[in-house]
């Protein structure tokens, strides 16, 4: 066969891979879209779900899932970038660096469901705060810090030495050099960092199922020792053991169009973020 | 001549690589001294050894001495601010931080503890008008340095450098990366510079060295092969390998 017809043919196979993986997202998209936008309204974003959860609304998930997401990263935040600006400015190339990075990627390679367990042996029992949005919050944290630790990391790596340099050249500390010149120049994409983690917090469902998620909890939470409802679980629960799985099929549509509304909203965020840096 | 910098029997060591061998000479004070040589001599190298910027290095060492204003500057009592305040530097790629024109020129005096406000203010307008660039940006003091030009960017970092206040100013190959206009702009600046400070300058183009310097060192693998008066270097060079670097026959 002609070899131009063979290369043709091939680069067709690719194209057709790749507009195929677009169109699956779109459909997946559109379905949930479709089935979703027949239960949205305020009512349903803004009551407390009613009748074994087949009427109202997911006031009480939405809110949960916010109070995750700001949890997880008031814990994963900091804690991430202070150890990434501790293995990208400090920690000279070596065999610790090296362990430091493995161990970063095996964390981040862990089964969620295994820190679900981990969160509930630890947080649940051992350290005594039940299931709470604390105990949610610390778990779904230590799931999300490899990801913070990496963001940050290539936004360090990205801010050339000559910066560095002249400002030591000035006199500057290394750590004076960091706060001052290195951090602002990294912050937008550090930031996108954090919103991305935050878009992934949201959907995450093992790593809450055993330590703050509730089945039906139809009020708000006073504080951080309370359970509280959130959107990936409670979706689980419409779709498979709700009071009426069919009557409730609608909401859990509903569910999932507002929580990927969210993740949605996280990811363009985060690329307006990186966009008005450059 | 009153030297301002005296290298004796320098060597120095990248772990095992030798990058300077039995360097030994002295820069005057208030003139353009130009480092030329191909990629590789050594002369990089050697510019970052007077505010000791290969600290940051590991694995490096140096014998020999270098001496600043007649004081050993890798002795145990050297202050190393001190030291980076008193010997400023210019780099190749203009970079200034991400932050606003004046907050760039303040940067070094705010590092170096001056905190009054109407001090900082006359330091960063008298700086930045010592290195040229006060016309053009005095209107846009609260602009990000990154929206001007990479000639007026580099002039910004010389004028950050200057407000430092050092004797010494070390520019490592400071225009090329520049267009020709701004090229020449900054070479005038670093002959109207040279009244108040003592300049060092790396640079690959042996027209801006002969234009603008007054001493001139060719290095070759890590060798200072000769040294003098500009005008004699290029013009009749000792040495025939400084011959053959001039004329462009290698390098």
């Amino acid at each position: 066969m002609n070899k131009y017809l063979i290369e043709k043919i091939i680069f067709w196979i690719f194209r057709i891979m790749a507009f195929l993986v677009v169109g699956i997202l779109f459909w997946i998209l559109a379905f949930i879209a479709a089935e979703g936008m027949q239960v949205i309204s305020w009512e349903f974003i803004f009551s407390m779900p009613k009748e074994g959860m087949t009427q109202g609304g997911i006031f009480p998930a939405i809110v949960g899932t916010i109070c995750l997401m700001i949890g997880s990263m008031l814990f994963a935040f900091p804690i991430g970038v202070m150890s990434a600006i501790y293995l990208n400015e400090f920690l000279l190339p070596g065999k610790l660096k090296t362990f430091i990075n493995l161990m970063t990627d095996n964390l981040a390679g862990i089964p969620s469901i295994v820190f679900g367990l981990f969160g509930m042996a630890l947080f649940v029992n051992k350290l005594h705060f039940g299931d709470s949005i604390l105990a949610g919050s610390l778990t779904l944290g230590l799931f999300v810090l490899p990801i913070i630790i990496r963001t940050t990391e290539t936004a360090l790596k990205s801010i050339d030495d000559t910066y560095r340099h002249a400002s030591y050249a000035m006199g500057a500390s290394k750590l004076y050099t960091i706060k001052n010149v290195v951090i602002p120049m990294a912050m937008p994409n550090i930031i996108t960092g954090l919103i991305l983690g935050m878009g992934r917090v949201s959907g995450e469902t093992a790593p809450i199922l055993f330590t703050v998620a509730a089945y039906f909890l139809p009020q708000l939470p006073d504080s951080i020792y309370d359970q509280v409802m959130a959107l990936p679980y409670h979706l689980y629960v419409l779709a498979t053991s709700g009071t009426d799985i069919e009557s409730s099929r609608p909401m859990a549509y509903g569910t999932a169009l507002v929580l990927i509304f969210i993740v949605l909203i996280c990811n363009l965020t985060a690329n307006f973020i990186r966009s008005i840096k450059n | 001549m009153n030297a301002k910098i005296t290298v004796t029997d320098l060597n120095f060591f990248y772990g095992n690589f030798q990058a300077l061998k039995n360097i030994s000479l002295r820069i005057p004070e208030n003139q353009v001294t130009a480092f030329i040589g191909p990629s590789g001599c050594g002369k990089s190298t050697l510019l970052r050894l007077f505010n000791r910027m290969n600290d940051l290095i590991e694995d490096i060492k140096l014998q020999g001495e270098i001496l600043i204003d007649g004081k050993d500057i890798y002795s145990k009592n050297t202050d190393l601010i001190q030291l980076r305040k008193n010997v400023g530097m210019v780099f190749q790629k203009p970079n200034p931080f991400a932050k606003t024109i004046f907050e760039n020129v303040a940067y070094g005096l705010k590092v170096n503890g001056v905190t009054n406000k109407a001090e900082i203010t006359m330091q960063v307008e008298s700086a930045l008008t010592r290195a040229a660039l006060w016309d053009e940006v005095k209107d846009k003091l609260n602009k990000s340095a990154l929206a001007i030009s990479g000639g007026q960017q580099q002039r910004l970092c010389i004028a950050r450098c200057l407000a430092v206040r050092p004797e010494i100013i070390l520019m490592d190959e400071p225009a090329s990366a520049l267009d020709p206009i701004s090229t020449s702009k900054i070479e005038e600046l670093i002959l109207d510079l040279k009244s108040k400070y003592t300049i060092i300058i790396v640079t690959h183009n042996m027209q801006q060295a002969s234009r603008i310097s007054d001493k001139t060192a060719f290095f070759y693998l890590g060798e200072l092969i000769e040294y003098g008066e500009t005008n004699q270097l290029f013009m009749a060079p000792k040495i025939e390998r400084t011959q053959n670097y001039i004329t462009g026959r290698f390098g």
